[in-house]
């Protein structure tokens, strides 16, 4: 659903290469990138919050006053009631349909997208390296079966390849992960390989075949290292995404573990419920994604701009 | 051009059989099966097995894949678990309801879309360009179950502006020919009917909107941004063509190609995206009938279903193509 | 240019503004003119979801009775706001002394919606009909009640024409429940030239891909005081009032069922005014709708929401100690559970059957919440400080008996850690969670319930305890030997001590925890002034009220 924003397939100005050579070239392209980023408002704020976000998620343990699955109010709601904010002494920001502290939860479930988040993008970022750097490598029929299968993949919408792998995988705390990671491998493998084709008609690459590298080492010292900048800008991405992703699933019926597990997707499920006694238990998971999300593309965007200044020249 | 299209046809039955089988393979990995699933607590595995063996869901896997496909080549797409009626009747009483929906939803895409992106474009760098760029973002961002609940919240439960969930409300008494609502009360003369399906499209048109609202707003930015910097553009201004001029003549029109496909693409997965919209608002559509179905696991309905889905979005995108090398005669249909 | 694009971008703007505008002065306008009454007896009823058949011998769903008990009447009806039968469309029966021969004097004066009279011979239409389902019609997709009932246990039914107004029908052997049995939708009269005119019996062609016929999906003509007008697929079934009712016809003329979605939805359709009434209210919204003037109505209930314990279990086997589950028992405090998660009306349970069921034990015994004992009974049985106890619970599904078997499950798990219990939460799908708990030994305790269908003691504990299964997963020989004699009682009054000996056999075997008896309510909006609320679901809108 969301992959126009992660799929660069569709459309959107694709990233270019870095360290092809334009202007400067090697150390100085980083520079050049960090001076780029600095100076675009839009990086600025995506930073922000995504450090806000990290900063919130390590220290949950000291931020929060309970413990994320805790239910210190579990004498205090009764079907027809939920305390709301600032209701009862000790729960500024009320208790849940399970008596948990909800300020508690919000701070437990930073640490909850953060983990999810890091977990499935490295689990795409891994599958589709290895995909896209054996298609990148060996080429030939290897590389035509291989983008074949990307493209099918491709085709589905995103949303769509996550719920179907997480419903296979039934209920366990593992399967968003593993579906929202494994939904990402084809748009990795895809930008690897087609980054990596531009990398090695270069002329460092050439070079270092004249030197009688062997294909492997080429790939491993020389070409992977130079494709980073894209596989970055993308990674940041798809960390937007997973937390997307997660609380859509959530929304689904998919995932498992408890019930008042502490994680903003789920929150926001089963206050669908409370809908007419507390719509603040819909709204402040609610908007703790959007705003975790809207940073890691913030920052995502900024980062892709200051790598490749021709996106957004005029 | 047709030897073209006829090509691009035929080489959707491969894709369709290859997604057949993996579409098989998926629904039969799902763990649980209908039988349960409509039984409930009455479910004894003596009855489960019952219905199993009546649908034929105990035979082999490979088995029941070819007597499915078999039946395919006949137009029989087999008849849902829950409902017991073909899944062909069940997909097109429901698809007159998405494709209205999918259509309002893009509509209110490009009506906003556009506007914002060219307006990013033009103010490159300035206030009402990061403005536009966020609020795209936003559509991206914000869960689109979580803008579905908002919508409704505020402007249904809170405000009472519209009805909160429905294609139409159970009080009007009116007759549906088609199955298009709006188009069945303007035919038969019964506008309030019309009027109260439109009322009925606004809030779930504008949840399913936000995603390709945003995208076409980005698209249409980026490549306004091209084309401000091609060269035609700086002759044109070298030349002191009014400003009018320069943007509905050159800017717009070779801006818009890009904007174009991405409108048909999403047009495809609005299809499929309808699924989360649908459900929230309790809108009879494919997509709500396909996520029951996946909680009810009625296996033909998920195979029939997803199927029709994956050949209307081949054909969409052959018609993008197409009319795409119309508009441009640079472009090959390939 | 800079000019022109914000002319273009404020026209736009004012083009929505005025849009909107005129959207919602049209809404309002509308809803002005639906209080205003033109059609002052159109009762819209907000339903989950849509019947799966209208010919309720093809059903076995709540949807498809609810609207089926519109439109059909059975020879036995259920007492107002009782789960006991009482006479119908028969006004009067013998039964033979050794329970196999029934005698039905039936009602004069009544016709189908299509002009057939109905007598004796419809009576007998109708039960050869059922007991001559074969090929799809047979199967429990199908018509699970006849099957479940007599089929399936081997109970041949035959039905004979005495007179014009008199059907005889015998039994193969004696049933206890089958006058009860009777009030089953799935068993009410068919008018027998619809069901041949519309090959009602035929299922589809082939075994594998059964279709619903066109009686079930537009024809279904009965007796009751509601004749169907026609399905909208996906969105609602309509009814109107059949004016050759031989009973009272009451307020209301036009029924629609509009599906309305979950609770929330309801609710909201509910406040929104395009449907007056819903079932199975979510228990948070109850207060909500009160304070703003909508009517609440609760069910007396006829539920039970129970904790079971699987003997057999693969990860705890240890439930086969009779200790271990007295302990599990004694560590859920019921009153908190009721008070915290379920329903007003609902009442704490400590027998597998509601209160009102004939077979009832005021004198079972019962398990006290006493976390200290069940810590020393569970040392006694060897049991270790934070043994791990597989806990299965159903998600995304909202039963009657159990409206959120979310926050049953937490609050329970709760109850167990505080005894040193570790709880291994297993969530699944609701298809996918009754397969795990009936087809086999991978899970520990969970949550299951039941509504019951007719005043049938057997209808709760021998569909649980009936015969050794995957649920329970225990063989105890007495104990099934016990109910399938009490079901083959031909004395009711002997049948009931039998099922008052069962419950405290039951209760000492300790099979599992009956936690609650759930009340389920609806909610209506003001211009409705009463509802025949009953615990069976046996409402028909003939005798609801609505204010002029």
């Amino acid at each position: 659903m969301c992959n126009d924003r992660s799929s660069p397939a569709s459309g959107a100005p694709a990233p270019a290469a870095p360290g092809t050579p334009e202007g400067d070239a090697g150390t100085s392209l980083w520079r050049d990138a960090w001076r780029r980023l600095r100076r675009n408002p839009q990086g600025i704020a995506g930073a922000v919050i995504v450090g806000l976000f990290v900063l919130v998620a390590v220290l949950a343990p000291v931020l929060a006053p309970y413990a994320g699955t805790a239910l210190p109010g579990r004498g205090e709601i009764t079907p027809t009631s939920i305390p709301g904010i600032g209701e009862v002494p000790g729960f500024p920001l009320g208790l849940d349909r399970f008596g948990g502290d909800v300020l508690s939860k919000l701070i437990w479930g930073a640490q909850a997208s953060l983990i999810i988040g890091l977990v499935s993008t490295a689990f795409g970022l891994i599958g589709g390296m290895l995909l896209g750097a054996i298609a990148g490598t060996f080429r030939g029929w290897v590389d035509a079966v291989i983008m074949r299968v990307v493209d099918i993949l491709l085709s589905v919408p995103n949303l769509l390849l996550a719920v179907s792998i997480a419903a296979v995988l039934g209920q366990t705390p593992s399967a968003v992960m593993i579906a929202i990671g494994a939904s990402q491998v084809p748009i990795f493998a895809r930008l690897l390989r087609s980054t990596m084709l531009a990398q090695s008609s270069s002329d460092y690459v050439l070079a270092a075949r004249t030197l009688g590298l062997g294909k492997g080492a080429i790939t491993v010292n020389h070409v992977l290292p130079n494709s980073m900048g894209p596989v970055i800008v993308q990674g940041t991405l798809t960390l937007a995404t997973a937390v997307i992703e997660a609380a859509a699933l959530s929304f689904l019926g998919l995932g498992g573990g408890r019930p008042e597990t502490a994680e903003w997707g789920r929150m926001l499920t089963y206050a669908q419920n409370e809908l007419a006694i507390a719509p603040q238990l819909a709204f402040l998971p609610g908007i703790c994604i959007a705003i975790t999300a809207l940073g890691f593309t913030l920052l995502g965007e900024a980062l892709r701009e200051a790598l490749d200044p021709r996106s957004g020249a005029r | 051009m047709l030897r073209v299209i006829g090509k691009r046809l035929l080489l959707l039955v491969p894709t369709l059989l290859g997604l057949s089988i993996l579409l098989f393979a998926w629904v039969r990995a799902l763990p649980g099966g209908p039988a349960s699933a409509l039984l409930g607590e009455r479910a004894t595995p003596e009855a489960i097995a019952q219905i199993n063996e009546a649908y034929g869901f105990d035979r082999p896997i490979i088995e029941q894949y070819f007597t499915y496909i078999g039946r395919l080549l006949t137009g029989d797409f087999g008849n849902s678990v829950q409902t017991n009626r073909p899944v062909l009747d069940e997909f097109a009483t429901r698809f007159p309801a998405t494709v209205e929906l999918a259509l309002v939803a893009l509509a209110i895409a490009i009506a906003v879309g556009i506007p914002l992106g060219y307006l990013g474009a033009k103010y490159y760098g300035k206030t009402v360009d990061h403005v536009s760029v966020v609020v795209s973002l936003l559509g991206v961002t914000v869960p689109v179950f979580f803008l579905a609940f908002i919508l409704k919240w505020i402007f249904a439960v809170q405000l009472g502006w519209f009805p909160p969930d429905g294609r139409q409300s159970p009080r009007i008494d009116a007759t549906h020919a088609t199955g298009y609502y709006v188009l069945d009360g303007l035919l038969t003369g019964e506008l309030d009917a019309a009027w109260d399906a439109i009322v009925h499209l606004v809030l779930p048109g504008l949840a399913l909107a936000s995603i390709p609202l945003a995208i076409i707003a980005r698209i249409t930015r980026a490549s306004v941004l091209q084309v401000y910097g091609a060269d035609y553009v700086r002759t044109a201004r070298a030349k002191g063509l009014l400003p009018r001029i320069i943007r509905d003549r050159y800017i717009l029109r070779n801006a818009m190609l890009p904007v174009v496909t991405t409108i048909g693409l999403q047009l495809g997965l609005l299809i499929s995206g309808a699924v989360l919209t649908e459900t929230v608002f309790n809108f009879a559509g494919i997509g709500q009938f396909l996520a029951d179905a996946v909680f009810r696991r009625d296996f033909p309905v998920l195979q029939g279903f997803i199927i029709f889905i994956a050949i209307l979005y081949s054909l969409i995108n052959l018609i993008v193509d197409v009319s795409y090398s119309l508009i441009d005669p640079r472009v090959r249909v390939q | 240019m800079r000019h022109s694009a914000r002319r273009r971008g404020l026209i736009a703007a004012a083009v929505l503004t005025t849009g909107a505008v005129a959207l919602t002065g049209c809404v309002q306008s509308e809803r002005e003119e639906g209080g205003g009454g033109g059609d002052a007896g159109a009762f819209v009823f907000g339903v989950s979801g849509e019947p799966v058949s209208l010919d309720p011998a093809f059903a076995s769903d709540g949807e498809s009775f609810r609207v089926s008990r519109q439109i059909f009447e059975g020879l036995v009806g259920v007492q107002a706001g009782s789960a006991d039968p009482e006479p119908l469309l028969a006004e009067e029966w013998d039964i033979s002394d050794d329970g196999l021969n029934y005698v039905f004097s039936l009602k004069e004066g009544v016709t189908f919606h299509d002009g057939t009279a109905f007598d004796a011979a419809a009576v007998c239409f109708n039960f050869d009909r059922w007991r001559d389902f074969e090929g799809p019609a047979a199967s429990p997709a199908a018509s699970y009640y006849y099957g479940n009932l007599f089929r399936d246990v081997g109970l041949e039914v035959t039905c004979e024409a005495t007179g014009d107004l008199e059907a005889s029908v015998t039994l193969s052997s004696a049933f206890a429940g089958f006058i009860p049995s009777l009030s089953l939708p799935a068993f009410a009269m068919q008018s027998p030239t619809a069901l041949e005119e519309y090959q009602a019996d035929d299922l589809g062609g082939t075994l594998e891909a059964p279709t619903m016929t066109e009686y079930a999906q537009e024809h279904p003509t009965g007796t009751g005081p509601f004749v169907f007008d026609s399905w909208d697929r996906g969105a609602s079934v309509s009814l109107s009032a059949y004016e050759d009712y031989w009973g009272e016809q009451g307020d209301v003329t036009d029924i629609t069922f509009q599906v309305s979605g979950d609770p929330t939805a309801s609710r909201q359709a509910l406040e929104a005014g395009t449907i007056d009434g819903y079932d199975l209210v979510s228990p948070s919204d109850v207060g909500v709708l009160e304070e703003n003037d909508f009517r609440i109505e609760s069910r007396d209930p006829f539920t039970i929401l129970y904790l079971a314990f699987n003997q057999r279990s693969d990860s705890n086997p240890e439930l086969s100690d009779p200790r271990v589950r007295e302990a599990l028992t004694l560590a859920i405090d019921r009153e908190a559970l009721v008070s915290q998660t379920l329903p007003e009306g609902t009442e704490v349970a400590d027998q597998f059957i509601p209160p009102v069921v004939a077979g009832y034990n005021d004198d079972v015994t019962t398990y006290d919440y006493d976390p200290e004992r069940a810590r020393e009974l569970l040392d006694e049985a060897g049991i270790p400080e934070g043994y791990e106890l597989m806990f299965n619970y159903p998600t995304n599904i909202s039963r009657p008996y159990m409206p959120n078997p979310e926050t049953t499950f937490t609050a329970i798990s709760g109850m167990l850690e505080d005894v040193g219990i570790t709880v291994n939460p297993q969530a699944n799908e609701w298809g996918e969670y009754l397969d795990r708990m009936q087809g086999g030994t991978d899970h520990g305790i969970h949550l299951l319930g039941w509504t019951g269908d007719y005043n049938d003691t057997d209808n709760f504990l021998g569909v649980f305890f009936g015969s050794d299964s995957f649920e329970w997963g225990f063989d105890n020989p007495e104990l099934f030997t016990a109910l399938a004699e009490a079901r083959t009682a031909a004395d009711p009054e002997a049948a009931v001590s039998q099922y008052e000996a069962i419950n405290e056999q039951i209760a000492e075997f300790i099979p599992g925890v009956p936690l609650a008896h759930p009340a389920p309510s609806l909610a209506f909006s003001p211009r409705v002034e009463s509802y025949p609320v009953s615990p069976v679901n046996d409402e028909v809108y003939n005798l609801v009220e609505l204010a002029d």
